[in-house]
């Protein structure tokens, strides 16, 4: 398979699984003028069919399961996960509440994780290039 | 029905629950006669965190005041700002003078914050994203003063039962009134560009129209209903904290334009001028902030132990950027946790007013028409279309949705 287009271009899809809409603005911070990624290439599409990788925040709402793993199956291949936010990855101040089915990794497998409570528009562009780095080893076949 | 013969029917589309821009999952479910929306219907629940249960049952108070801090990332200060000023009435605590205007002034930020986060919002809805970047960045300037002010750029973290948990001192000042100097002097700018451009002009006027009457039928508050002409705001009508001594007065449309449409142009007018009323409230404060200690009880386990023994009942109510949030609040002698704890958050109530909004507007209008309540808006991404006379469906993305905004703009232009 030949991909050089992760060299200049990474297409990033938001799925919001029930989050508190911080890390979502941050997210868009990161992508409008002050920090503006899309100077990488990196871009926020509107659908997961034409993703690279998912940037996934929220604890997962009982009703948003079905609808992540649908997003998941719809990626294409090779692609990656990054979970944004504290309560994606353990919880956070959501853990023991009766409605949730997180932390995101126990419904579909997870790459990169950005903790913080929202993280800073900085870490999210590290995990970005942390995402990133790993693509390209997924191409080059050095990862599975 | 004999062949050859068509009937007329209505389409149902189903928007959301999943999209790629911000805020919430929700659903819409539209019922279409060709292009005009004939009525709506929305089906809430995607986001359902058990928040009041956690506060029920597994924290305690103090706790429960940073997850409220959680319900919403882009309101998080008027959450916890409403929970406090219900457990200080249910606890019959003080609050000191000082804390009320930095709450005040934190309040007020984040007012700003969230309203031009709204328009850039609005105008990437409508296919014009050089001001979504333009209106983005010239928001980093507040963040960076939330930054500096607060420490933390979203969630801040800044209440406390009786008071606030971080002073605004002296040489601080100076960096706040450079910020506030930074949007007086921008606002004249901003203001051509969406009241006088012609592209957000012709996507916004007469578009999602609530009429007075149905704004005051439906219970719109905040912005909605300010724009629909009715002069509702808690920091004008209950006036709470230090806005007593503010004298804060709604803003309506018609203090512009003369007239009141009730349309998203208006809903443009009502967020504007708030930024530069919250401008005003900020500078007030910072002038008018009396010395002092800036929280009454400052040992926790002592406040934890008070908030044990309290019992009794409060309600706070919050002018939010959205519109005014309540918290209903009781407390039991002996209970660690909250006895009771109800939250209404203003979308909850602007979410009755969008079939109206809707009603009889275009597909394509539908994305800037439903924004303009700032909603949980990440409905309008994802949209299977239904044709119920033949059964068939095809689904409709937010990609799709927003290109027929888009190409609607381009049409209008031509």
């Amino acid at each position: 398979m030949n991909l050089k287009a992760f060299n200049r271009a990474l297409w990033v899809y938001h799925l919001n699984t029930g989050s508190c809409n911080g890390c979502d603005i941050e997210i868009l911070a990161v992508l409008t003028p002050r920090y503006d990624v899309e100077r990488f290439g990196i871009m926020l599409v509107g659908s997961p069919r034409h993703a690279d990788v998912l940037l996934v925040t929220g604890p997962v709402a009982r009703s948003m399961e079905d609808s992540v793993r649908r997003v998941y199956a719809q990626t294409p291949d090779p692609k990656l996960v990054m979970v944004i936010g504290n309560c994606g990855i353990e919880g956070d101040v959501f853990h023991e509440a009766y409605s949730l089915v997180g932390p995101i990794d126990q419904i579909i497998p997870v790459d990169v994780y950005v903790p913080g409570c929202p993280p800073r528009p900085e870490a999210i562009i590290h995990g970005v290039v942390m995402a990133w780095a790993k693509l390209e080893r997924l191409v080059k076949k050095e990862v599975v | 029905m004999a062949a050859g013969e068509t009937q007329k029917t209505t389409y149902t589309i189903p928007v959301g629950p999943i999209h790629p821009a911000l805020k919430e999952p929700i659903q819409l479910m539209l019922e279409i006669e060709g292009e005009r929306v004939v009525d709506t219907d929305i089906l809430v629940g995607q986001v359902h965190r058990s928040i009041e249960w956690l506060g029920m049952n597994r924290n305690n108070p103090v706790q429960t005041l940073y997850l409220a801090e959680r319900i919403c990332g882009i309101c998080n200060i008027c959450h916890p700002f409403c929970l406090a000023i219900g457990v200080e009435q249910a606890a019959s605590m003080i609050v000191p003078e000082r804390a009320e205007y930095i709450r005040v002034i934190a309040a007020e930020m984040e007012r700003i914050h969230s309203h031009i986060l709204w328009a850039g919002v609005a105008a990437h809805e409508i296919g014009f994203d050089t001001v979504f970047y333009l209106t983005w960045r010239v928001r980093e300037e507040i963040m960076d003063l939330i930054e500096y002010v607060f420490g933390n750029r979203i969630t801040k973290a800044v209440l406390q039962f009786g008071g606030v948990r971080r002073d605004i001192t002296a040489e601080q000042l100076p960096r706040i009134r450079q910020s506030l100097d930074y949007y007086r002097s921008i606002f004249e700018h901003l203001r051509r560009i969406f009241l006088e451009d012609k592209t957000v002009r012709m996507r916004t006027r007469n578009v999602g129209v609530l009429t007075t009457e149905d704004a005051l039928k439906l219970l719109a508050v905040g912005p909605t209903g300010r724009a629909s002409g009715v002069p509702k705001d808690v920091r004008q009508d209950q006036p709470y904290s230090a806005y007593a001594d503010l004298n804060v007065k709604a803003i309506t449309p018609d203090l512009v334009t003369g007239t009141v449409v009730g349309d998203v142009y208006d809903r443009i007018i009502v967020r504007l001028l708030e930024i530069k009323q919250s401008v005003e409230i900020i500078e007030e404060c910072i002038d008018r902030m009396p010395s002092g200690p800036i929280m009454s009880e400052t040992k926790m386990p002592r406040l934890l132990r008070m908030l044990t023994d309290a019992a009794g009942e409060g309600i706070g109510r919050v002018e939010a950027p959205r519109g005014e949030d309540i918290h209903y609040v009781r407390l039991e002698a002996g209970s660690e946790t909250l006895a009771t704890w109800k939250v209404r958050a203003p979308t909850y109530v602007n979410l009755l007013a969008v079939p109206a909004i809707l009603k009889d507007m275009q597909i394509a209008d539908v994305p800037i028409a439903f924004a303009s309540i700032d909603p949980c808006q990440s409905c309008t991404n994802r949209v299977v279309v239904t044709d119920r006379a033949t059964g068939r469906r095809s689904v409709l993305g937010y990609e799709d949705l927003h290109r027929l905004s888009v190409e609607k703009t381009r049409e209008m232009l031509r």
